[in-house]
């Protein structure tokens, strides 16, 4: 039975005050996933005042407020740091403070090691950082495409600051999903089989497994490449007998399941958020996961179509393009059982769900575009113009970003013992929808229109000012967002409303001990007998496992 | 109430929102041809058969991606409405499982779905990646610079910068063009919108390209692989114009410079500046191959790729500082005087 737990009561004191040095050299689970959050809070501003920058340059034809060199570098950093020091740290953070809380264990199976990843992912952002200090930030473009990247058309040190930089945080990234599979396949408590993980689980299981598979291509394919640059040798180089084309097979096979990477973790909040929001059971708990599964499997044989213009063969041109169809069933599913939840449910429209109803409007137009793009003829056209960028920041902003707020305003009570407040919870998600779908529908038209990605200005006969504008407007509003958020979350941290253990009504463990929980998390390790062992608490009399 | 399992789903009652859907649709369809129409430099105003058939493409994978968002956003908001919490009711709602038959529905027709647009697409990518070239296409070696585009005519002897001349077929039938990419620094990409989808033009592999149209007119594209400092400013026009046209322009390209004795002092200072070891005249001792071939410079609307109309005074800007013009370009700046600039440009001016 899941009852016999002796839940400690939650004092009114406020935990005592811990110095800097504890929180420095700690290795519990969930100080260093909090520790995530906040450097990937701080990258987070980064890379939106360099997203910023970059609209206003280009808010008209030919504007003169950005260097093109600068413009270049700013790109690139957006790019590699929402990528590397801001989405992965995110979803590796709340994995950290949730994997063990959620699977009844009192912490991750290697601790040291997890404290390791989170100083190499700090070490790794700023190594690549302190490359605008060195003479300039890496300009190649976050997938630097071998030979830009050479020695010979990158002067300077910039670029070997990008390869150290990732390859440093990567192998904290890598330790991490380690740490997750392990956690995972070793620390369950008792009872909870496979068959009983919350959904949030099986995807960070899921994307451990993807980050252990995609990350080492990635650092084989940096070592070759400062190898290139630093000894002189010819991997990437065509003049040389080397091939540039090598250089994207070898990104793009850890670069595209690192977009499912991004995303699982989001897929696996919002499969835990909308139920309990919409007081109903996940309909159809198995085909989600088993969609997971099948996604990661899927995600790892569709490199290819980010080299659809690249001139390789049409046979396989052919076939990453059936591969990449085929994805979008997986995905399908999910989003139709998310749906499916909400269907007969009484849904109380809190920040957290909100978020997460966003996340499936917006999502699904990332989806759609993506269907489209799967279309070889039409990625001809689309490819590497605004409208890919439209594309995946439906995707990775209106999908990962609005699922992690949702999950920041979900588990934010677990993490500090204190409520969000709604009122501007709701204001934050407002101007977000607003903001986002004012800065990147319109880029859907200004690619199909020939704006090509990464330029710093167009010509005036392209007719796409407008559209540039109204993508710049949009960014202000996203700012006013972010800004009622950082209110939000500083004001509810000082005088939040106490949230006590289950502010939400919910159903998984994490929500079984106090908030924040202790150091040790459960006092007795629970014992689960079906995948809501917190509904069999509250529901004696109809108890999940009599339907599972 | 509690967690008891309801009999079998409730029926959605979806008749009366067929109408709204449709009107949406519509009202889409309606925003983005009027989109569309303002500009011209896009991928649905097409003159060539590649283009036109990713146009088609186009169209329906937005009627199909059109319909499936239309009916998931209404079930979404339809279940937002509907189910949502109602004031003062605390009990939970009845906990469905899953359903067996539901889900393997939504996982058949979606598959149905991608399935038959495969089919489309496999037709598509056959139609439009050709292997065979036919016997009377016209050829052109591309070959991408930093930042410009160098365009040879190997049958015909031309070597041209930027501007890439295509004659247009008779009434009946286009006239192909095929084009070999290569690049001789890093990968770009050749995109002109109206003509066909883009091809990447990659170090040490060809690509082949190939478009026709029937419509004479200027088509504009530009680099589409970021490839450096000024990858912005890789324009690229391509003039299709009638054959007769044409052959007069091939004929008059393929001719050595003039040499006009009036304008000696400005050549005598292009052959001793360090210009013709970047540039080609032919018919002087200027055969760089690192920058645009000048021979025919006066025939050409632009300079430095597409940014500036070439007119004298543009010109004259150019070559006393073409960092202010392109900055990051790989043109260095000579600190002429002003009496050595009036003599260059005076030459330059000649080369029609
Ligand atoms: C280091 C090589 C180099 C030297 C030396 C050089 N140029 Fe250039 N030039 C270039 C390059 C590269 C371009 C193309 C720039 C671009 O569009 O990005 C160019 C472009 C031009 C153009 C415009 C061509 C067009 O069709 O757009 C003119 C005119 C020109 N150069 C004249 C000169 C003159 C006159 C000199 C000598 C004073 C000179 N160049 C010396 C490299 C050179
Ligand atoms: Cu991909
Ligand atoms: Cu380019």
């Amino acid at each position: 039975m899941a009852t016999t737990v002796a839940v400690p009561e939650m004092t009114d004191k406020s935990p005592r005050r811990s110095s800097l040095l504890e929180w420095v050299t700690t290795v519990d689970h969930k100080r260093i996933g909090i520790m995530y959050l906040l450097a990937a809070l701080f990258f987070l501003v980064c890379a939106g005042t360099e997203a910023a920058l970059m609209r206003i340059q280009l808010w008209k034809a030919r504007f003169d407020f950005l260097e093109p060199d600068t413009f270049n570098q700013l790109f690139t950093m957006h790019g590699t740091t929402m990528v590397f020091f801001v989405g992965m740290p995110i979803l590796v953070g709340f994995g950290n403070f949730l994997v063990p809380l959620m699977i009844g264990a009192r912490d991750m199976a290697f601790p040291r090691m997890n404290a390791f990843g989170l100083w190499m992912f700090i070490l790794g952002g700023l190594l690549t950082y302190y490359s605008f200090l060195q003479g300039g930030a890496p300009d190649v473009g976050w997938f630097a495409y071998a030979p830009l990247t050479s020695a010979t058309f990158s002067r300077g040190m910039s670029t070997d600051y990008w390869i150290l930089g990732l390859m440093t945080s990567g192998l904290g990234t890598l330790s991490g999903g380690i740490n997750f599979i392990a956690t995972i396949l070793t620390m369950r408590a008792p009872g909870m089989t496979f068959g009983r993980m919350p959904l949030f689980i099986w995807m960070m299981l899921v994307d451990a497994v993807l980050i252990v598979i995609a990350f080492p291509p990635l650092t084989a394919a940096q070592t070759m490449l400062l190898l290139d640059r630093q000894l002189g040798a010819h991997f990437f180089d065509p003049q040389q007998g080397g091939s540039a084309v090598l250089w994207q097979h070898l990104f793009w096979f850890f670069g595209h399941p690192e977009v499912y990477i991004l995303i699982l973790p989001a897929f696996g909040m919002i499969s835990e958020i909308i139920p309990v929001f919409a007081r109903k059971v996940i309909f159809g708990y198995e085909s989600v996961a088993a969609a997971t599964v099948l996604i990661a499997f899927i995600a790892c044989g569709v490199w290819a179509h980010h080299m659809f213009a690249l001139g390789l063969s049409r046979t396989i041109d052919i076939f990453f393009s059936g591969s990449t169809f085929l994805i979008a069933i997986p995905t399908g599913i999910k989003m139709f059982n998310w749906i499916a939840t909400l269907y007969g449910g009484k849904i109380r429209f809190q920040t957290p769900m909100i978020f997460c109803l966003g996340f499936l409007a917006m999502f699904l137009i990332g989806g759609l575009s993506g269907v489209m793009l799967a279309a070889v003829p039409f990625d001809w056209q689309a490819s590497d113009t605004y409208f890919v960028v439209a594309h995946f920041h439906y995707v990775l902003f209106g999908g990962t970003l609005f699922g992690i707020f949702g999950g920041f305003y979900y588990w934010f009570p677990k993490m500090s013992g204190r409520l969000m407040n709604e009122t501007l919870g709701k204001w934050n998600f407002w101007l977000l929808m607003i903001g986002f779908n004012l800065t990147f529908f319109p880029m859907h038209i200004s690619g199909l229109m020939g704006m090509p990605r990464r330029i710093y200005t167009y010509d005036p006969e392209l007719g796409v000012d407008i559209w540039n504008q109204l993508s710049t407007i949009g960014v202000l509003v996203q700012a006013a967002a972010f800004i009622v958020f950082a209110v939000n979350l500083i004001g509810s941290l000082r005088s939040g409303e106490r949230s006590g253990d289950d502010p939400w009504d919910a159903w998984t463990l994490e929500w079984l001990t106090t908030s924040p929980p202790p150091a040790y998390n459960f006092e007795v390790i629970p014992a689960v007998r079906s995948r809501r062992p917190l509904w069999d608490l509250k529901h004696p009399e109809d108890p999940d496992w009599e339907h599972e | 109430m509690t967690g008891q399992r309801p009999k079998g789903l409730i029926p959605v009652q979806a008749k009366r929102h067929g109408r709204g859907i449709l009107l949406l649709a519509f009202g889409l369809l309606f925003f983005a041809s009027s989109v569309f129409a303002a500009g011209e430099t896009n991928i649905v105003q097409t003159v060539s058969p590649p283009a036109d058939s990713i146009k088609f493409l186009f169209y329906l994978l937005l009627a199909v991606v059109g319909a499936i968002f239309l009916i998931v956003e209404g079930a979404l908001i339809y279940c937002m409405v509907r189910f949502r919490k109602r004031e003062g009711d605390e009990s939970e709602p009845p906990q469905i499982y899953g359903s067996k038959p539901v889900e393997i529905a939504w996982t058949v027709a979606p598959a149905l779905i991608v399935f038959v647009l495969f089919l489309v697409v496999l037709r598509s990518i056959v139609q439009i990646r050709k292997v065979d070239v036919p016997e009377d296409a016209l050829r052109v070696v591309v070959t991408g610079h930093q930042w410009w585009w160098e365009f040879h005519y190997p049958e015909l002897g031309v070597t041209t910068a930027n501007e890439l001349h295509v004659p247009i077929g008779d009434d009946e039938n286009e006239r192909a063009v095929f084009l070999d990419l290569q690049s001789v620094d890093v990968i770009h990409s050749f995109w002109v919108p109206q003509l066909s989808g883009k091809m990447d033009v990659v170090p040490g592999r060809t690509n082949l390209l190939w478009f026709a149209t029937k419509q004479p007119g200027l088509y504009r594209g530009q680099c589409a692989e970021y490839c450096g400092t000024q990858h912005a400013n890789m324009l690229l026009r391509v003039v299709a114009e009638s054959p007769e046209e044409f052959e007069r322009w091939a004929a008059q390209q393929a001719k050595p410079a003039v040499d006009d004795p009036k304008v000696a002092a400005g050549r005598q200072l292009f052959m001793s500046l360090a210009c013709m070891n970047c540039h080609t005249i032919k018919g002087t001792p200027a055969n760089g191959t690192f920058a645009p071939d000048l021979t025919h410079l006066m025939s050409r609307q632009t300079l430095a790729s597409g940014m500036v109309e070439n007119n004298p005074k543009n010109l004259r800007d150019w070559v006393d500082n073409p960092q202010s013009i392109k900055p990051g370009c790989l043109m260095p700046s000579f600190q002429l005087s002003s009496k050595q600039l009036d003599d260059l440009v005076a030459y330059l001016e000649t080369l029609h």
